[in-house]
């Protein structure tokens, strides 16, 4: 989460990046001052809303002195550090990382991974055709939305979003341990029957697509799902008197799902069943 | 919170099991009204919300009693303690011990780890599996920490008491009866039969081991026990850090950090309360001396406890002690009681002004949770998961204050620190390893148990002290974690930066020796379901690097001839360095080690 602490100035941290001298305030993380720098790290459990849980390990950096490579995303920044970004390690451990998830988990909806597997020239069909796979069908049992665990990479960001960091409902925790842990409600039981009150705040903020709205997973198990015919509009929530910002996707004149802008100073993205779902009653009325 | 609840109730058992330990339910969403069944909303207190640690002794008390851990079980143990049952099933499931699908009352755990393999535990299996009746379940088992007695076998019968018993070195007639009839199963051997140096007069750690009565807090003090304490209250704190940092002691719990600078980060942070660890987890394949050490002489380590919370200032100790290991908890238990009673622990010890307890929180079988940041996120009723550091446990430990956590073996080293001062202890062993050791020496040998050498002794002199058999192909040395070595570098020497320099590790004290009957390709395979099974599947290397390490070193085992060979070790390679490299603890980062070791060392498949 990237507060600006107002007024407060805060000092200002020499390091070096790929050799490079930069400045970033203090409490930076070292993913912070790459972005600062124009340097590209590829992150996926990381979150603009939520405290990191450096999970996923595909942001690694070299920091002279340190056994391990560490997580730029979660690593404060430190005077005098020197850290390098694009070295043959740094590029092993995120091609191996990317290789990993993508030979066990579905990526098809997981924004730039692609891109990254490419850059990082990750080869993940060479784990060979039995590399064991999170094999999980989509549970559709809710008319809202749906849970693709096939596609989920445990970035915790739905339970963190879902507990005491922005919902507390404390709906979904990951269950089991090691390549058996899933994201579930008790007793692995329907969301239907959990204490998840449908604000999709775990929508908001999955990475990968293993939550979306119904709308969206409908229409693409249809072959209809088109971003490249969506347009975005962000207005106000209608619904109360708050007043949160929801942005609207629209395709073919029909809401086919609701977001909000992750830098509202107030809601952070967040929603609650109104302002996300609401549409569909509208929908439905019309 | 809003806390939301299903309709599951508890059956009578569940709920006495939960209010035996959490006393009766005080409000009526706590679950006293039983009619009450529309109440399925509550809004908990802080008051409730602070007995968070409560929620593993809370699980233990459900699956001591049934044998596994219902919905309504849970439901009300949640409700009781303002915890939200998916985290709660989230914990429950983290856990090996536990179940939440019906299953018999009675659990046989058959070790088939490898000093256990190596000792027929496959047959074992297999005998046992074909004369078992219904109502008693099978679990493969990770090292049950009894490797001088392989194969081992451990019973629990679910009820009020629950009752264990071990088998081991376990036949298939014996472990089926126990498991049948596990009160009128024989008693174990006592511990001084895992010591074969036991009465020696040059030992230190495991001088009293078989010597005094390990119930009798009389006869502890009659060989000395509580000098080191009254020592310790003559120096104060300060001084008594000063010489357990002067002694040179390093930690025996794997990471040889130094103990002193521990003990000085944590008793000089300003944040209160202070908080003193010991752990007394000991999963790591191979290694069982913190058991022998606690059935042996547990009021050592009442002692050893008291000297470190009294240094760090701290007023409150936890034990945490491995699920598995029921004599250890039995013998604990019964320390802990006499020693409050005497006034050894309590509010003012030993008439001194200073207040000191200790809690047992039992592990419920999770290797991770030996990790240090784990074990305090699993006696703080969460998932066993490692935190990342920094923040560091002597600034951020338990319960967010700062903390010190010490290996069994590491705090009773303190006594004789004490005892006869830090200079004589430091003379002990060589300069950058002082002090005695404890090693675990278990497969091929003739007399397996913990030994005490001074640090500095050769590989091979252990090996010869336990009567090491011919044939010798290969020793496991510090664990799964550690690494193998040949047969021919015996004369590596075992301190800390002789194993180092000879690219292996003292670790947790594993010596473990293999002869040639034992399949090399198997072992290797054991050692990474054991790695794949205790990741807790936070960090991608570690929770996917392990499946593809052990589906490498399946398709290796099936032989498919040497380019298919080659490829899959490049590939063993190159996810390993990762998973080195890249994962959040040592669980992943040390996976790959004794893989890497047989293939470099002892040409494995080739
Ligand atoms: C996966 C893993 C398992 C561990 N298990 C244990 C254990 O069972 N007992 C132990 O004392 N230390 C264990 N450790 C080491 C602890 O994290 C910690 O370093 C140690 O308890 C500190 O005590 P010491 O300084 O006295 O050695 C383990 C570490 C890791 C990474
Ligand atoms: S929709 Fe809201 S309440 Fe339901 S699981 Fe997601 S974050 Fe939790
Ligand atoms: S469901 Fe999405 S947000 Fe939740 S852990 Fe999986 S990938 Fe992350
Ligand atoms: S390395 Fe393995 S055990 Fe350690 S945090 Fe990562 S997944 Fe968990
Ligand atoms: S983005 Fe840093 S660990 Fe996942
Ligand atoms: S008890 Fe079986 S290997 Fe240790």
């Amino acid at each position: 989460m990237t507060t600006t602490a107002l007024g407060i100035p805060r000092r200002l941290l020499e390091f070096t990046i790929d050799g490079e001298p930069v400045r970033a305030p203090e409490g930076s993380t070292i993913l912070d001052a790459c972005r600062a720098a124009g340097t590209d790290v590829p992150t996926l459990c990381e979150g603009d809303t939520l405290r990191p849980r450096n999970a996923c390990r595909v942001c690694v950096v070299e920091v002279e002195g340190s056994r391990t490579l560490v997580p730029a995303c979660s690593r404060k920044a430190e005077g005098g550090m020197e850290v390098r970004t694009g070295t043959e390690r740094v590029r092993h451990s995120r091609k191996i990382v990317l290789e990993l998830l993508a030979s066990s988990v579905d990526l098809s909806t997981t924004p730039r991974v692609r891109e990254w597997i490419k850059e990082y020239g990750a080869e993940p069909g060479r784990f060979g055709a039995d590399a064991g796979r999170v094999n999980e069908a989509p549970r559709v049992d809710n008319d809202l939305y749906v849970r693709d665990y096939g596609k989920c990479i445990l970035c915790y960001k739905c339970v963190d979003a879902c507990g005491d960091q922005w919902q507390n409902s404390f709906a979904i925790s990951v269950a089991g341990r090691g390549f058996d842990a899933r994201i579930a409600v008790e007793h692995d039981a329907p969301l239907t029957e959990s204490a998840c009150v449908y604000c999709g705040n775990c929508i908001e903020v999955c990475p990968t697509g293993a939550l979306s709205f119904k709308s969206e997973f409908d229409m693409r198990a249809a072959g209809t799902w088109d971003e490249d015919r969506q347009t975005e509009t962000t207005t106000v929530c209608a619904y109360c008197g708050v007043g949160c910002n929801l942005t609207l996707h629209v395709q073919d004149n029909e809401i086919v799902k609701v977001t909000s802008p992750h830098d509202n100073p107030v809601t952070h993205g967040n929603l609650c069943i109104k302002g996300r779902f609401g549409y569909q009653h509208v929908q439905n009325r019309n | 919170m809003d806390l939301h609840f299903g309709d599951s109730k508890p059956t009578d058992d569940e709920r006495a099991a939960v209010d035996a330990l959490l006393g009766p339910p005080e409000s009526s969403w706590e679950g006293a009204d039983r009619s009450d069944a529309d109440l399925r909303w509550a809004r908990g207190g802080r008051a409730a919300r602070d007995r968070r640690d409560l929620l593993l002794p809370g699980l233990h008390a459900i699956n001591d009693r049934i044998g596994w851990i219902s919905a309504g079980a849970l439901d009300y143990l949640c409700r009781r303690l303002t915890v939200p049952p998916a985290e709660a099933y989230g914990v429950a499931t983290f856990y090996a011990m536990f179940s939440v699908r019906p299953r018999p009352s009675t659990v046989l755990h058959v070790c088939t780890d490898l000093a256990c393999t190596a000792a027929g535990a496959a047959d074992l299996c297999a005998g046992i599996e074909a004369r078992l009746g219904p109502g008693i379940h099978l679990e493969r088992s990770p090292c049950l920490g009894l490797c001088e007695r392989a194969p081992a076998a451990l019973t629990v019968r679910a009820g009020d008491p629950v009752r264990t018993a071990v088998s081991a070195p376990a036949t298939v007639r014996d472990t089926v009866l126990a498991a049948t009839a596990p009160d009128s199963a024989p008693e174990e051997p006592p511990p001084a039969t895992a010591v074969p140096q036991a009465g020696n007069p040059g030992l230190t750690l495991l001088a009293r081991v078989g010597v005094v009565d390990p119930e009798s807090l009389d006869d502890y003090r009659a060989h000395g026990g509580y000098r080191a304490l009254r020592r310790a209250f003559d120096l104060g704190p300060a001084a008594v850090i000063r010489e357990v940092t002067d002694s040179g002691l390093v930690g025996r719990g794997g990471a040889a950090f130094p103990t002193g600078r521990k003990w000085q980060a944590t008793a000089s942070q300003p944040d209160h309360p202070h908080y003193l660890v010991c752990n007394a987890d000991e999963s790591e394949p191979g290694t069982f001396k913190d058991r022998v050490i606690m059935e042996g002489d547990p009021y050592s380590l009442v002692e050893a406890m008291t000297i470190a919370g009294y240094a760090t200032g701290a007023h409150h100790g936890y034990l945490y002690l491995r699920g598995e290991y029921p004599r250890a908890l039995a013998r604990m238990e019964h320390a802990l009681t006499q020693a409050r009673a005497r006034g050894l622990l309590g509010p003012d010890v030993l008439g001194q002004g200073y207040a000191f307890d200790i809690e047992i929180r039992r592990g419920a079988g999770a290797y991770i949770c030996g990790e240090e940041t784990a074990l305090f996120n699993s006696i703080e009723g969460y998932r066993g998961e490692p935190r990342s550091k920094p923040p560091f446990p002597v600034e951020k430990g338990l319960f967010g204050k700062p903390t010190v956590e010490n290996n069994v073996e590491t705090l009773v080293n303190v006594l004789p620190i004490l005892t006869g001062g830090a200079q004589a202890y430091a003379a002990v062993g060589t300069e950058a390893s002082t002090g005695p050791k404890l090693y675990c020496v278990s497969g091929s040998v003739e007399r397996p148990g913990v030994y005490e050498f001074p640090f500095g002794v050769t590989l091979g002199d252990v090996l010869r002290e336990a009567g090491v058999r011919d044939g010798l192909r290969a020793v496991l040395l510090g664990g799964a974690a550690g690494g193998f070595v040949r047969a021919d570098e015996l004369d590596i020497p075992l301190t800390f930066e002789g194993t180092r320099a000879a690219g292996a590790t003292v670790g947790s004290g594993v010596v473990m020796a293999f002869d040639s009957t034992v399949p090399l390709p198997r072992l290797l395979l054991r050692i990474a379901e054991f790695f794949r099974d205790e990741s807790c599947g936070q960090c991608v290397p570690c929770r996917v690097g392990t499946v593809r390490q052990e589906e490498a070193l399946r398709r290796l085992g099936e032989g498919r001839g040497a380019a298919a060979a080659a490829d899959d070790i490049a590939l063993l390679r190159e996810v390993g360095r990762a998973m080195r490299d890249a994962s959040i603890c040592g669980l992943g980062q040390t996976a790959w080690n004794a893989v890497e070791s047989a293939i470099d060392r002892l040409g494995a498949y080739e």
